[in-house]
């Protein structure tokens, strides 16, 4: 304790093992402090300059961003959960029920999800409707139309999966409802269009692609929750960086016609 | 994707050689590069079927033939197998309980001689006495049910029992006569 503070962190940033994670050190300059700013990969996703009329709430509703926002609400909440929750037919309803009755904190990080999950549907209509009213679906931005399309699906695709995993009698018969329709899948489907084509039965079509087997079951529960924990949000992390990076590369968020 | 403009690039001189070195192991590496991809899509595709489903076995023996009047429509298996064994003069056919409206279960009305749906009311035709085989017997007649109730599999067993598989039906409607109520595998000719 006999060296002073400004040595004791020289000798630190003088040991192998600092060395061996920062090869040099950092200049405060100025033209590095713009650079922190200007590469960095969080704030490069906001444009360096805004247009006046782009911070309008009036004209963008900020509805995207709301949904984004709801989006990263349903990401940490839904981690949070998976710490005790078991895809499992034995264990899934309990573990939802032990969620919101005995683990402390269980009962908000459950409804948190729930009520962002719902938000985040609601909110993403309200933003492609006014995608549609300003025009903003217009060229250049057309890709970006059609990534956002995608980007709705997989929105509903995540809700849909979401709701088989609570395994109580409105999850499983929704989810049976849903699933029925894929019997009609033209070509996939056993009941569809075309079915005797590539010959689909009720063992082998989309239906029970979706659903491991022939009743929504344990086998569906575990499937659901990999699709809804894994698969879509990986597909539409990727879409949405796509999507953001889109803006930039379009001229920027599109202003009144 | 591939690109498959190498053919005709540049250091390949169609005269003389059809494919260069670079045109031949660039078009190496795309096809080990897709056929992997294109191998495992496939292989994802079987793998996402089990070939053992943790399910009831659909296929039920239902007793002898002989525990059945000529006639009667059999209850006793719709709780356990939601289906109709249907006794008429000269044979068996299962009829699966689900409405062609929305998929409820009806009831049998043994007094009305139909079939009537808790739901939406949808009626179905009871047994018609004075024929045999096929019956009129789940045929739609009133209500929303836009078709007549489906006939399961039904056979005989190797021990003299009836054997009915309710993951197969036949439909009255169709024009396949493999799969409506025509196909020999949707009644059992028995007695008579």
């Amino acid at each position: 304790m006999a060296t002073d503070k400004k040595s004791f962190f020289d000798s630190v940033k003088d040991s192998p093992v600092w060395k061996s994670m920062f090869r040099h050190g950092y200049a405060d300059t100025p033209r590095n402090r713009i650079l922190q700013v200007s590469s960095n990969v969080f704030l490069h996703l906001h444009p360096s300059k805004l247009p006046r009329h782009a911070v309008r709430v009036r004209f963008t509703w900020c509805a995207g961003g709301v949904t984004f926002l709801f989006y990263l609400i349903l990401v940490v909440t839904g981690i949070i959960l998976m710490f005790y929750y078991r895809p499992t037919g034995d264990y899934a309803y309990h573990d939802m029920k032990y969620l919101q009755f005995d683990v402390p904190f269980g009962m908000i990080m459950r409804n948190m999800h729930r009520w962002a999950a719902h938000s985040m549907v609601i909110a993403v209509w309200i933003h492609m409707m006014r995608v549609f009213l300003t025009g903003s679906y217009k060229p250049p931005r057309e890709f970006n139309w059609i990534i956002g399309v995608n980007l709705l699906v997989f929105t509903l695709l995540l809700s849909f999966t979401g709701y088989l995993l609570p395994w109580d009698q409105l999850s499983i018969w929704a989810v049976t409802v849903g699933t029925n329709m894929a019997r009609a899948t033209p070509l996939l489907g056993h009941e569809g269009p075309f079915a005797d084509l590539i010959g689909v039965n009720a063992r082998y079509d989309a239906r029970s692609f979706l659903v491991a087997g022939r009743l929504v079951g344990s086998a569906t529960l575990l499937r659901f929750y990999v699709l809804h924990c894994i698969f879509i949000p990986v597909v539409a992390s990727v879409l949405m960086i796509v999507h953001f990076w889109r803006i930039r590369k379009d001229g920027g968020i599109s202003g009144p016609l | 994707m591939a690109n498959l403009d190498i053919l005709t690039r540049e250091g390949c001189d169609p005269t003389q050689h059809i494919w260069s070195r670079r045109n031949f192991v660039g078009l190496a590496a795309w096809g080990t590069v897709l056929g992997s991809l294109g191998v495992g899509t496939l292989a994802f595709g079987r793998f996402m079927y089990p070939r053992v489903l943790f399910e009831p076995n659909t296929v039920v023996k239902l007793g002898k033939p002989t525990d059945y009047q000529v006639n009667k429509v059999e209850e006793k298996w719709i709780k356990d197998y939601r289906l109709w064994l249907v006794r008429v003069s000269d044979g068996f056919f299962a009829l699966y309980a689900k409405c062609t409206h929305l998929g409820c279960t009806p009831r049998w009305l043994e007094a009305e001689n139909k079939f009537k749906c808790p739901c939406h009311g949808s009626g179905f035709r009871g047994i018609d006495a004075a024929v045999g085989l096929p019956n009129i017997t789940g045929v739609n007649f009133e209500g929303p049910a836009p078709r007549p109730l489906e006939r399961c599999k039904i056979g005989l067993a190797e021990d003299g029992q009836l054997i009915v598989d309710y993951g197969i039906t036949y439909r009255q409607e169709m024009t396949d006569p493999s799969k409506n109520w025509a196909s020999p595998a949707s009644f059992l000719k028995y007695g008579a």
